[in-house]
């Protein structure tokens, strides 16, 4: 943990300004929907009440924003302390894809100044999926707010804060890893709803536990992808040894989803429907080739040890993951009568710019911040 | 590893922390197929009755205070497409071929009234996370109140009809439904629709009546002529006309569909030809509610696995520590 540095640096770089300019038109939009209403930015309608900003944002959102969820798991549930330098930066990108997530949803919800009814005990409704998916990640945004603070507590060298942390930083890295757990799967759980509306491909009762899988593969996917990214842009040097290691355990959990995940639709007899040639059976078999790909890429364990191989078959996952939880909400549904969704310009802008305001926020970060493991620069 | 005081403080104050935030779950429970509630009203619309003339909608519209929609700038007709934030009530026409023969599939046409169906089981109001939607424990109309939703539309995902309503155009926008007049009932009056039907299509009751007098029009004898109750029964006799029996599909739609509704509909042409999806007879909510019971019934195997984390962390950190 004492090893830990900010990188130092320059903060506006050529990135830099191109991110917040994208911030800066997704923030236009934002007002106008505040003034206007959801209709004058976005494409959503009564057939398709959900959007990019749930299955982009949210969904997909909060699975890339699972490496903190991952690393935790390994690092300490598992005790591999190996794992140990890519906690921080792990806990860094959770901590603004939930956080953001959350902004989204403020955005998305028609009556936001009412959003803390959840939390009211004569309100929540317990039956709902709904309800707690949104306690969840309501709760787990504080967990990793909490689990990020020592980071934040060693810049300001506040130690005694930090002494006092530590003591009962235990249940917040038990909760940082429960939390995940639920509200993951709770989001498979959420469109069994939709019944008939959603394609046989998507809608089976093992929605959860494939949603929970996706969370953990696309979490190892992330973390795989942002060391090697790290290690270009700042010129860092390689973690290969620990990502091979990882890139191990991403495969066997890849494995099991794509047996239950194909088993489950071969075993209800809908595999057929996979080619018929329509543009939702194109999607589902877009999908699994990528997760397939990922999945041959990683099958040789000479591959694993290749950072090249190891960022395409990481970028299969992301994608083909990706691509799973976006199917389940958007591609995948289709409310009937003749409704269509595809989304607006102002809708694409708002999600550019929470995705610009995650990478400005980690680029300040790791500059600021002790988060990446302190080494000679290469 | 012994359990000492500290330790035990720690879990103890994380166990407390979880029941608060997500503890009373253990309130979900699955349950088999949903009862009447006791003074449960409802609809019966007889598409073989009905005349197409809309004065339901228009009735609908004066009772609910809606706007009119239309293409015209006059604004003087009231033509709504479909179901919207303006139109809780529609008359909608199926035509095949020449359209000729009314209530014929072939070459036919035939109305068909849409509105909320007002479930036994309804799916919008297990899905909204702060009972916004909620059926009524005596007359079983499910309800909206805009003082509890937060807007986040899982209803409009979850409604297998379609039939909440967002008002996407405004600032404060608010779930749009029938909630089957609920004001007028305060009134002594009952739903718009019905009071304002002069055929019988629409006839407002207590659902058990209803249920009655549907399996009774099954029974007759198709070409032959027979009494139809008016606007509403169940209170005294009603007041009657006399009609031909349709050709009926031997079916009485919402009876089973997704556990039973309380608007139920008789037809001349296959249900799925009026745009009535074929349901089964549970809703789809209970699969999801079976899962998160399994799972969270009495938060057990969270918590335990929330004691195994925390043992496990604290174990690495002790032998990371002896090193």
């Amino acid at each position: 943990m004492e090893n830990k540095q900010p990188l130092g640096g320059r903060l506006l770089t050529g990135p830099f300004v191109f991110f917040l300019t994208l911030l800066l038109i997704g923030a236009y939009f934002a007002v106008q929907r505040f003034t206007y209403g959801l209709g004058s930015v976005s494409n959503m309608n009564d057939g398709y009440p959900w959007g990019i900003w749930i299955a982009l944002d949210v969904v997909v959102g909060t699975a890339l924003a699972c490496g903190g969820y991952t690393m935790a798991l390994l690092t300490y549930a598992f005790n591999r302390g190996e794992y140990h330098p890519l906690v921080r930066p792990a806990l860094l990108t959770s901590l603004f894809g939930y956080s953001l997530a959350g902004v989204s949803v403020i955005i998305d919800i028609g009556r936001y100044w009412q959003a803390y009814n959840i939390i009211l005990p004569w309100h929540s409704n317990l039956h709902s999926v709904m309800f707690e998916v949104a306690v969840c990640i309501g709760a787990y945004c504080l967990v990793l707010w909490i689990e990020f603070a020592p980071t934040v507590l060693e810049k300001f060298k506040s130690d005694q804060l930090l002494k006092k942390l530590n003591r009962v930083l235990l249940i917040f890295i038990a909760l940082g890893i429960l939390l995940p757990t639920m509200h993951q799967s709770s989001l498979g759980t959420m469109m069994l709803m939709a019944g008939y509306k959603l394609s046989p491909l998507w809608r089976t009762a093992f929605l959860p536990l494939l949603f929970l899988l996706t969370a953990l593969i696309i979490g190892f996917a992330v973390v795989i992808y942002e060391s090697l990214f790290s290690s270009a842009a700042f010129g860092l040097p390689k973690e290969t040894p620990l990502l091979s290691k990882l890139s191990t355990v991403a495969f066997w959990c890849l494995l099991l989803f794509m047996v239950i995940r194909l088993e489950d639709v071969n075993l209800r007899g809908y595999l057929p429907l996979a080619f018929d040639g329509s543009f939702v059976s194109n999607m589902f078999l877009l999908e699994n080739a990528f997760l397939l790909g990922g999945l041959l890429l990683l099958m040789y364990p000479g591959n694993r040890k290749c950072p090249k191989l190891l960022f395409l078959a990481a970028s299969c996952l992301l994608i083909g993951g990706g691509l799973y939880r976006f199917n389940t909400y958007i591609t995948g549904f289709d409310p009937g009568n003749g409704w269509h969704y595809f989304p607006s310009v102002g809708e694409l802008c708002i999600t550019f710019a929470i995705v610009a305001v995650e990478i400005l926020g980690y680029m300040w970060c790791v500059k600021r911040l002790p988060v990446l493991s302190a080494h000679q620069k290469a | 590893m012994k359990l000492k005081r500290r330790d035990f403080l720690k879990l103890s104050a994380g166990s407390g922390l979880l029941m608060a935030a997500a503890g009373p779950t253990a309130a979900l429970a699955r349950s088999d197929k949903k009862a009447l509630p006791p003074d449960a009203v409802g609809i019966l619309y007889d598409s073989t009755l009905c005349i197409g003339c809309q004065a339901c909608m228009v009735a609908c519209k004066t009772a609910n205070k809606m706007p009119t929609e239309t293409d015209d700038p006059s604004k003087r007709w009231d033509n709504p497409p479909d179901l919207s934030s303006n139109t809780l009530n529609i008359i909608k026409r199926y035509t095949n071929g020449t359209g000729a023969t009314k209530d014929q599939e072939q070459d036919g046409y035939a109305f068909v009234k849409r509105q909320c169906m007002h479930c036994l089981d309804p799916s919008c109001v297990s899905s909204c996370p702060v009972s916004a939607l909620t059926k009524d424990p005596k007359t079983g109309i499910v309800a909206y109140n805009k003082d509890a939703c937060i807007g986040c539309r899982y209803c409009q995902i979850a409604c297998p009809f379609n039939i909440p309503k967002f008002q996407w155009e405004s600032t404060t926008p608010e779930i749009v439904k029938c909630q089957l007049c609920q004001h007028l009932m305060k009134e002594g009056k009952y739903a718009a629709c019905c009071s304002s039907c002069p055929t019988g299509a629409s006839l407002f009751g207590p659902m058990e009546d209803l249920i009655k007098e549907a399996k009774r029009r099954l029974h007759l004898e198709p070409g032959t002529y027979a009494d139809f109750p008016l606007n509403q029964i169940g209170g005294g006799t009603p007041r009657t006309t006399s009609r031909m029996v349709g050709h009926y599909v031997q079916q009485l739609y919402g009876e089973n569909e997704v556990g039973g509704t309380q608007n139920l509909l008789l037809a001349g042409v296959p249900f799925t030809k009026l745009g009535l999806p074929e349901l089964p007879d549970e809703a789809f909510v209970r699969l999801a509610d079976g899962i998160q019971y399994a799972i969270y019934k009495g938060m057990a195997y969270p918590l335990v696995l929330l004691g195994a984390l925390i043992y496990m962390i604290r174990k690495g950190e002790t032998s990371d520590n002896k090193e």
